[in-house]
């Protein structure tokens, strides 16, 4: 399961009420704006927490959700381009979160860079499915995610810090 | 000037295209392309492809077997399971295959059968095509190059699925899930839910070791929402499988083993032979095969299941009163000499936290998680009410 801090982080994140996917017409412009102020409140958490880590947008109709998510390691930042789909089943489902350009440097991916979540993930959102939302995912998935990959991927030198690469170029 | 993001996006587009051209040439140069067979033969020479097949007519195992050529099948994901389940289907002479899948051929895929290292880089359902036309010219191909789970695929979807038939504007036969993630499970669920449209499912666990089948009436038996999914139990540790640095494991032998499963399952469906499972797991540690059945939920979360139930329990009620032969599947396994039992996915913590009740399963399926029967009260805030537009919101999350 997840780590104290992340436990408290997702128990700060409002739960949503409209239990719609894109298909459902009339109710998913709400559910959408539900989506946002739940997000909204946890990115303003997170910097009030000095733990600022990821922005995202979505189309007009919500159905692509695209951002950046990033990582401090020993004082250096670690930047990520981030997307996903909202699946017909969503919120029953959860949106398959894909990092692309780390695509083929980890096992723990799926193609095309979609992230391999934990065994927990799976039973935890059906548990709590419509209440979660996309911020649950960030905090839940992607997280702990980019907490376990990251330190592991620069340690292998997969990933190096963008001037570094530069100064080593140079 | 182009970028170079746009140029590599050309050179892969050629890359493409190149593999496509030798991809065709190999299949002029290999193929003795033999000419298409109107009526399938009974005639037992060396150059009818079907002289097996129509044995099974005179040996009395099937009544009809020719009829095999008026069935559609859908087979969704032709990965390791997929891919093999189409070539039996093809072999087995069906009347037409619509392949579904939006995933690439890899080297990483050469751990199972069917595909070959020289179309690394095709689409799947292209790569497919090519082969199974030279199998059998006979069949008629329809692929679809994409992810059904998204808005605009999935409604072509669901179109394809309802028209897609032999006969233009007919449903298919049968719909195969040969997918291997929960949100296509899901949408492919939602899919025949709505058009009460009959499918199998079927599925190999991460590691490897076990497998499953499952036939899915709507409104008769359990969808794939109707209960979480059912697993079999591989009675291994939990706590000494090691899952560290891999997603999935996979091996050629148990998607091969699951993939002839699952077309028996299709061939007895079709031309009516032997009995037909409703779910049928394979525990490849212990060679053993749980069998069950499950019904509908009534409280099922997909409101076009419940739907179907409905119309199911009208008709049944319809129907004259013969002597209702319930198979209550009660398996009472005296010895348990291998030492099979339900092995919990969860933790005992997590159990602890959130204990559902666990349905009445047979010994050696279990379900990948429970959910607690009723959804723990509103305990937690919840989003507010708000005055602002969505446009204003998303304003305001560009702004943070």
């Amino acid at each position: 399961m997840a780590d104290e801090a992340t436990r408290k982080a997702v128990s700060q994140i409002p739960l949503l009420k409209t239990h719609a996917g894109p298909r459902d017409r009339a109710l998913w412009p709400q559910r959408l704006k539900e989506e946002y102020q739940a997000l909204i409140r946890f990115v303003e958490q997170n910097k009030a927490a000095d733990n600022d880590w990821f922005r995202l947008e979505s189309n007009a109709d919500g159905t692509r959700w695209t951002g950046t998510c990033w990582f401090i390691h020993e004082l250096l930042r670690y930047e990520f381009r981030l997307e996903f789909d909202i699946p017909v089943t969503y919120p029953d489902t959860a949106p398959e979160v894909a990092v692309p350009e780390l695509d083929g440097k980890t096992a723990k991916m799926y193609r095309g860079g979609k992230i391999c979540l934990t065994e927990h993930f799976a039973p935890l959102w059906a548990r709590n499915a419509p209440r979660f939302g996309l911020a649950h995912l960030m905090a839940l998935g992607l997280g702990p995610w980019l907490a376990v990959e990251v330190p592991d991927l620069i340690s292998k030198g997969l990933v190096v810090h963008k001037e570094q690469q530069r100064e080593a170029a140079e | 000037m182009a970028t170079v993001e746009e140029l590599k996006l050309r050179v892969r587009e050629l890359e493409n295209e190149l593999i496509k051209c030798k991809q065709k040439q190999c299949a002029m140069e290999d193929a003795l392309h033999r000419p298409k067979i109107d009526k399938m033969s009974a005639e037992v020479v060396d150059s009818n492809p079907y002289s097996r097949l129509m044995a099974l007519k005179r040996m009395g195992v099937v009544e009809d077997y020719e009829k095999i050529r008026t069935f559609t099948v859908a087979v969704v994901g032709v990965g390791g399971v997929g891919s093999v389940t189409a070539e039996m289907l093809t072999r087995c002479g069906i009347g037409k295959l619509l392949l579904f899948d939006y995933d690439k051929v890899e080297l990483a895929n050469m751990n199972r059968l069917f595909f070959q290292p020289h179309q690394a880089g095709l689409s799947k359902v292209e790569a497919a095509e090519l082969t199974l036309r030279n199998i059998n010219p006979d069949v008629l191909f329809e692929t679809h190059n994409y992810n059904i789970t998204t808005m605009e695929n999935f409604t072509h979807f669901m179109d394809r699925i309802s028209h897609g038939g032999l006969e233009e504007g007919s449903p298919v036969d049968l719909v195969l899930s040969c997918v291997d993630n929960f949100e296509a499970r899901m949408a492919i669920n939602t899919a025949c839910n709505e058009l009460g449209q009959i499918w199998m499912e079927s599925g190999v666990s991460e590691n490897a070791v076990s497998g499953h089948i499952q036939l899915i009436i709507p409104g008769e038996t359990a969808c794939f929402a109707c209960a979480p999914p059912l697993v079999v139990a591989a009675n291994i540790d939990e706590k000494t499988l090691k899952r560290e640095g891999v997603c999935a494991a996979s091996l050629p032998t148990t998607m091969g083993v699951v993939a002839g499963l699952l077309v028996q399952n299709v061939l007895k469906y079709l031309l009516k032979f032997g009995s037909v499972s409703y779910y049928l797991g394979y525990n490849a540690m212990q060679d053993f095969f749980p069998t069950m059945a499950m019904k509908a939920n009534p409280q099922c979360n997909d409101r076009h299941c419940r739907r179907q139930q409905e119309e199911y329990n009208k008709k049944e009620a319809q129907r004259p009163k013969v002597e209702v032969v319930e198979v209550e599947e009660d398996v009472v396994h005296e010895d348990n000499e291998w030492g099979i039992e339900l092995v919990s996915e969860t933790t005992d913590a997590d159990l602890q936290a959130a204990s559902g009740t666990m349905p009445d399963l047979p010994e050696g399926i279990t379900v990948a998680y429970t959910i607690p029967a009723a959804q723990d009260t509103t305990n937690g805030e919840t989003v507010e009410e708000t005055e602002q537009s969505l446009e204003d919101l998303m304003a305001q999350m560009r702004k943070l």
